[in-house]
């Protein structure tokens, strides 16, 4: 192994049930780098991470560390950081009760004679490594009086003391304000210094560009390739994580698909935000209209939708529904005003996974209705029957419990509890992700009816063509806040550009 | 939320944690400066009285200082009432049936104590059962126990074991702060052995939850289990010895409960869980654990203490007050933390 | 072997093995001490009121399987178990006869007595039981409390406010017709009627209103369930009222039984009951599906225990030694980690058995 690179992975290969989650990928890591990992929702980055850490167990290639014979294969965390691979991230693991020289040595402290832990010892190690790095803190304080940036970086403090060779830092800024993710970059420019290779996992562009020295993209879990930063301005780097090619599906769209601006206003928001997630934005969607959000993840995209169907209730602004304002305390306010949300993370917001496909289907039906009106059992079967046949969901009965349904079948069962309550608006966040070509084209074909029915559709997915094929306007997000509206003729080019913003906007 | 860049400095005003643990102690001065403005001439401003509450609290003293271990792993035990039941029942029909000596005895009861703490530390840190279902299935084990071993109330007189009589007998006086009887003659406070074998456990506790990697690991664990087990701690270790040692603590307590009662009964100690657990809370030992110490824990105890002294002092209050108090002020401090737990999670 | 896995898996499978055992226990001490085989299935007609052994311990256990309905419901809704329910039981008894009969009277012998008419007693034991489960209800659902941490406060606390409502006495109510709730109409015993009677109101309200769905919707996945507009706070303090509620009725049935208000010991270690009837029932502890049924059939053979073992000789006082070690035992079964390694196990048998297929 040359002595310049820390780590390689080559041909790692991983299938979660139903998916192929990396298919052959290549990594290279070299010493004192910083390396982005850029990628959507899906693309494999975190379960390259995983794998790499040993938290998930790849089926095929190998991994070498540098200064190790033969292949590595990590099973736990201990086993990579024995290795040299820490791994800090986004939830920053330490024990906010613990003081920061005690979450800096926690498990390896220094002892006295009388096998007691050696405070002033730990404290004076501790606060020689604080400085060492620039880290302000009083390390006899406990660690849940600092920020999130100062504990991001403690974390990264115990992971660099640990004699880490390569550390891996896993959207660590996502909930950093500016100037602390300024902190955090002197830190990570330090440790580069110190011949460390840092792995930065990261959907902030203007991060990548800020303190990168290479790119590797991933995409439905393979590899893109690999860039140098300068080599790969930012509309080349979305169109990589994005996807450049047309798929030779033809476009689905009707003629005469376009912003009926006279049709009237199904939502009409102003200034709605919520604290920390989504900053105040206004929003006009027509009736038959298909909204796409578009932005990276993280841009606020998903946030917006939850604000206005009250899963995270906005704490400002005026929303209207139908001309008439709307009060919208929790979802099933939203609900009642005739909307539907199919949430991004199927698993933890959208399938009850022990209850039956019918039951998953008539749930937000029934929730409608109220408790005491419930379905006849009939007419729920009558019903859960209909879109089973209608989506083409295939399930062994309609009483198996859903979680025993693939990805792609749970997807369309959770999209048949929305259109079980005929809504008006309906919110499809990520509707297509992990889903097979032939259920997304379904899926998609559909939105386009229901709009022609009348219905507005607020659609959200990290693949441009997806959307262009089916949205008539979009509107672009970054960095928590809506930054534009784009109508009339929408290309690729347009809408990457107008997600990487920026400076090269212009060019 | 995200903080303003001078969020670097931390917040050096109290935090909520520590406001806790000033509000109990108030409380216990409060209260018990209450009890002396009332209760005046009726001793309650002796030191005798005072020392009372550790003569009475010894037993509780050491199982509070137990569970209070637990409970910083996010856990809790509510056999420990029983177990001490258990064990008083152990050493009263041991010596009185079995005819066997008072060390032995102890040894036996520390024993069973061991045992009834690694089966239930395995049930919640290897098999991962929620430890009120596993506790639980303890106090009715160990209450069931008790009626297997004796059904009958037994005293532990002179007759039954010379040395464990003497011992719970002892009187250590202290050289100062005598009363005159009417008599004219000093009665110099004293405390038992009791008092003695609980204070050393309390300062042995707060030294091995301060000093040790092991103390240091049930409040990680308490803290973040996730983060515990990835900064690599066996989280499942820790938790299983905390079940022992609590366990152990109940016997040590049971020992001096015992020395304090001299006699067994199956309905003996009942609610004792409520009362340790309390005295852990209201001392400031969150329910989600990670947070807490046996000071605080020692001012919970003496704030139960308190509450019985008046009654019984009143004397025509009823006697479930001191129970219904204990939980007015359990679910007083549980409310607290509950709101002082939302207001952080609302500052973030 | 696929049809013993089903067998196996099928929800009643361990209530139904649990009454097999207690019934094969029964019938084999019968035959022991030279009676019937069939003595335990014998129900007669003794000075016009029906006996016999099945009918004693459906009518024993009456007042654990009301509890157990509202037990199975807390613990779906919330994966926790309300602990407070034996003392709930001893509270609402308490109050009930208080009422009757007034504070400080410990004894009434005839309605001319009374303080307060009959009803107004039971109404207040009822309302006294959905007190304490919106108390429990409003810890757990509205300010985030862990269930049991939560219910412990009532549980140690409802038996003291029971015995400061009765003055510190055992009040006894020595009038027939408050005695009828625990003793029998016509030849049936009451209890069994009252029980049925809730089990049967319950089950109408599962099945002609969504609520069961919407328990399990929230027990199972507390989040999707808002985004599908569920109010999972507000049905979480329902269970808990109901269960109060149920706690109220077995409270008026055990106090009736005995013509009085017992606080030390009406309803003492139910709690353990009800929980073992609903661990019994094939539900998990953790929340989610549930199934009625098994909770009563379990609740039934826990008082078959019981009463098996009172047969047998073993003093009453020994029998939650017993119902200990089952409650641990039918859990660490359900454990994760037992379950993982039971797999791992069976899939090195099978490797095993394919190497030597293939060898």
């Amino acid at each position: 192994m040359e002595d310049n690179i820390v780590l390689t992975m080559r041909g790692i290969c991983m299938t979660f049930p139903g998916v192929k989650a990396l298919d052959n990928v290549d990594f290279t890591l070299r010493k004192g780098e910083i390396h982005a990992l850029m990628g959507e929702n899906g693309a494999g980055k975190s379960t390259l991470i995983k794998c790499l850490t040993g938290i998930n167990d790849f089926e095929a290639g190998e991994i070498r560390v540098n200064g190790i014979e033969g292949p590595v294969k990590n099973h736990s965390t201990l086993d990579a950081q024995k290795v040299g691979i820490s791994t800090v991230y986004q939830e920053v693991n330490l024990c906010p009760n613990l003081s920061v020289a005690e979450n800096l040595y926690i498990g390896r402290e220094p002892m006295t004679p009388f096998h007691t832990i050696d405070r002033r010892t730990m404290n004076k190690k501790a606060d020689e490594l604080c400085k060492r790095l620039d880290i302000k803190v009083d390390v006899t304080q406990n660690l849940e009086n600092y920020s999130l940036a100062l504990q991001q970086m403690i974390a990264i403090a115990r992971a660099v003391d640990m004699d880490c060779k390569a550390l891996i830092l896993d959207e660590p800024t996502s909930s950093l304000d500016d100037s602390e993710v300024e902190k955090l970059f002197k830190m990570m420019l330090q440790l580069k210094e110190q011949g460390v290779g840092i792995v930065f996992v990261t959907h902030f562009l203007e991060q990548v560009y800020a303190v990168c020295d290479r790119i590797t993209v991933l995409r439905n879990g393979t590899l893109v390739g690999e860039y140098p930063v300068a080599e790969l301005p930012r509309v080349k780097l979305v169109a990589a994580m994005m996807g450049k090619d047309f798929d030779d599906l033809a476009s689905i769209k009707p003629e005469g698909f376009g912003v009926d601006k006279d049709a009237p206003l199904e939502i009409s928001a102003r200034g709605l935000s919520h604290k920390g997630t989504i900053k105040p934005f206004d929003l006009d969607i027509h009736k038959g209209e298909v909204i796409g959000l578009t932005g990276l993840l993280g841009s606020g995209r998903s946030e917006l939708a939850r604000s206005i169907y009250g899963a995270d209730k906005a704490q400002t602004g005026t929303l209207k529904v139908e001309g008439k304002e709307a009060k919208i305390n929790q979802p099933i306010d939203a609900m009642h005003m005739g909307m539907g949300l199919l949430p991004d993370d199927r698993k933890a917001e959208g399938i009850i996974g022990d209850l039956s496909v019918r039951e998953n289907i008539i749930l937000a039906l029934q929730a409608k209705r109220g408790v005491f009106k419930q379905l006849p059992r009939a007419k729920q079967e009558e019903i859960a029957d209909r879109y089973i046949d209608l989506l083409q969901i295939k399930t062994a009965s309609r009483e198996t419990p859903i979680k025993q349904l693939s990805g792609g079948n749970q997807q369309k069962a959770i999209l048949a509890r929305w259109l079980a309550t005929d809504p008006n608006f309906l919110i499809l966040d990520e509707p297509t992700r992990g889903i097979d070509v032939g259920t997304k084209t379904e899926i998609q074909k559909l939105i386009i009816q229901l709009a022609s029915e009348g219905k507005s559709i607020m659609f959200i997915s990290s693949e441009i063509e997806e959307m262009l094929r089916t949205c008539n306007r979009m509107a672009v997000l970054r960095d928590g806040a809506k930054v534009g509206e784009l109508d009339g003729e929408l290309t690729q080019e347009r809408v990457m550009a107008a997600i990487a913003g920026g400076a090269e906007n212009a060019q | 939320m995200k903080k303003p860049a001078n969020a670097l400095k931390p917040h050096k005003s109290m935090n909520s944690n520590t406001l806790l643990l000033y509000i109990t102690i108030v409380l216990f001065i409060l209260l018990y400066a209450a009890g002396c403005l009332v209760y005046g001439d009726r001793g309650f401003t002796n030191l005798q009285t005072f020392l009372n509450l550790f003569r009475t609290n010894a037993g509780l003293i050491c199982v509070a200082c137990g569970i209070t271990c637990v409970m910083l792993t996010g856990g809790i035990d509510i056999s420990v009432g029983s177990l001490v039941a258990l064990d008083c029942m152990l050493l009263a029909y041991g010596m009185s049936v079995w005819g066997l000596s008072a060390p032995v005895m102890i040894l036996i009861v520390l024993a069973v104590g061991l045992v009834f703490g690694l089966v239930q530390g395995i049930c919640v840190g290897y098999l991962q059962i929620q430890p009120f279902i596993v506790t639980m299935a303890g106090l009715f084990f160990a209450r069931g126990m008790v009626s297997v071993i004796s059904t009958e109330q037994l005293a532990i007189t002179a007759d039954v074991n010379q040395t464990f009589y003497d011992m719970a007998s002892f009187r250590i006086s202290l050289p100062f702060g005598g009363t005159v009887n009417r008599a004219g003659k000093v009665i110099l406070p004293y405390i038992g052995i009791g008092v003695v074998i609980a204070l050393v456990v309390l300062v042995l506790v707060f030294l091995m939850l301060r000093y040790t990697k092991f103390g240091r690991s049930l409040y990680a664990v308490g803290g973040n289990e996730q983060s515990a087990a990835m900064m690599g701690l066996d989280v499942k270790r820790t938790k299983l010895k905390a079940y022992v040692l609590c366990s152990l603590l109940c016997s040590i307590g049971g020992i001096c409960y015992c020395m304090n009662t001299m006699m067994a009964s199956t309905t003996q100690a009942t609610g004792m869980e409520m009362d340790a657990i309390s005295s852990a809370v209201i001392g400031g030992t969150l329910l989600t654990g990670g947070v807490g110490n046996v000071i605080g824990t020692l001012f919970g105890v003496l704030i139960n203490g308190t509450i019985s002294t008046i009654v019984l002092t009143n004397g025509k209050l009823a006697s479930s007050w001191p129970n219904i108090l204990t939980a007015v002020l359990l679910c007083f401090f549980i409310v607290l933390q509950s709101i002082f737990a939302r207001l952080k999670e609302k500052n973030k | 072997m696929l049809n013993k896995k089903k067998l196996t898996q099928q929800q009643l499978f361990l209530p139904i093995v649990c009454v097999l055992l207690v019934l094969a226990v029964n019938i084999v001490y019968d035959v022991v001490q030279g009676r019937d085989f069939y003595d335990f299935f014998k129900i007669g007609i003794e000075n016009g009121l029906l006996s016999g052994r099945i009918i004693s311990i459906l009518n024993r256990g009456s007042e654990v399987a009301i509890l157990s309905i509202g037990m199975t419901l807390v613990v779906s809704a919330s994966a926790g178990t309300d602990i407070s329910v034996g003392s709930v039981m001893s509270l609402s008894a308490s109050f009930c006869v208080m009422l009757i009969a007034g504070f400080g009277v410990s004894s009434v012998s005839s309605p001319d007595e009374f303080a307060m008419p009959m009803v107004v007693g039971l109404l207040g034991a009822l309302l006294m039981g959905v007190l304490c489960g919106a108390f429990n209800g409003t810890l757990v659902a509205y300010l985030n409390i862990q269930p049991m941490v939560a219910t412990l406060i009532l549980w140690s606390a409802g038996r003291a406010i029971g015995l400061l409502l009765c003055n510190n006495l055992i009040v006894y109510i020595r009038v027939p017709e408050f005695g009828l709730f625990g003793g029998y109409v016509g030849p049936i015993p009451t209890p069994i009627i009252i029980a049925a009677a809730c089990i049967l109101v319950v089950t109408v309200l599962l099945k002609k209103t969504a609520l069961g769905m919407y328990i399990q919707s929230v027990g199972i996945n507390k989040k999707a369930s808002r985004i599908a507009g569920l109010n999972s706070q507000r049905i979480i303090f329902l269970c808990y009222v109901l269960c109060g509620l149920c706690a109220g009725i077995a409270g008026i049935v055990a106090s009736s039984r005995i013509t009085s208000a017992d606080s030390n010991n009406i309803g003492l270690d139910m709690e353990m009951d009800a929980i073992l009837a609903v661990a019994l029932g094939g539900n998990s502890l953790a929340g989610g599906r549930f199934n009625l049924a098994g909770s009563i059939i379990g609740a039934y053979t826990i008082q078959a225990i019981t009463t098996t073992m009172y047969n047998l000789g073993v003093p009453s006082a020994v029998s939650p030694v017993f119902k200990a070690v089952i409650v641990i035992l039918i859990v660490a079964i359900q454990a994760p980690p037992l379950k993982a390694w039971f797999k791992r196990l069976s899939a090195s048998k099978a490797l095993a058995g394919k190497e030597v297929a293939n060898g």
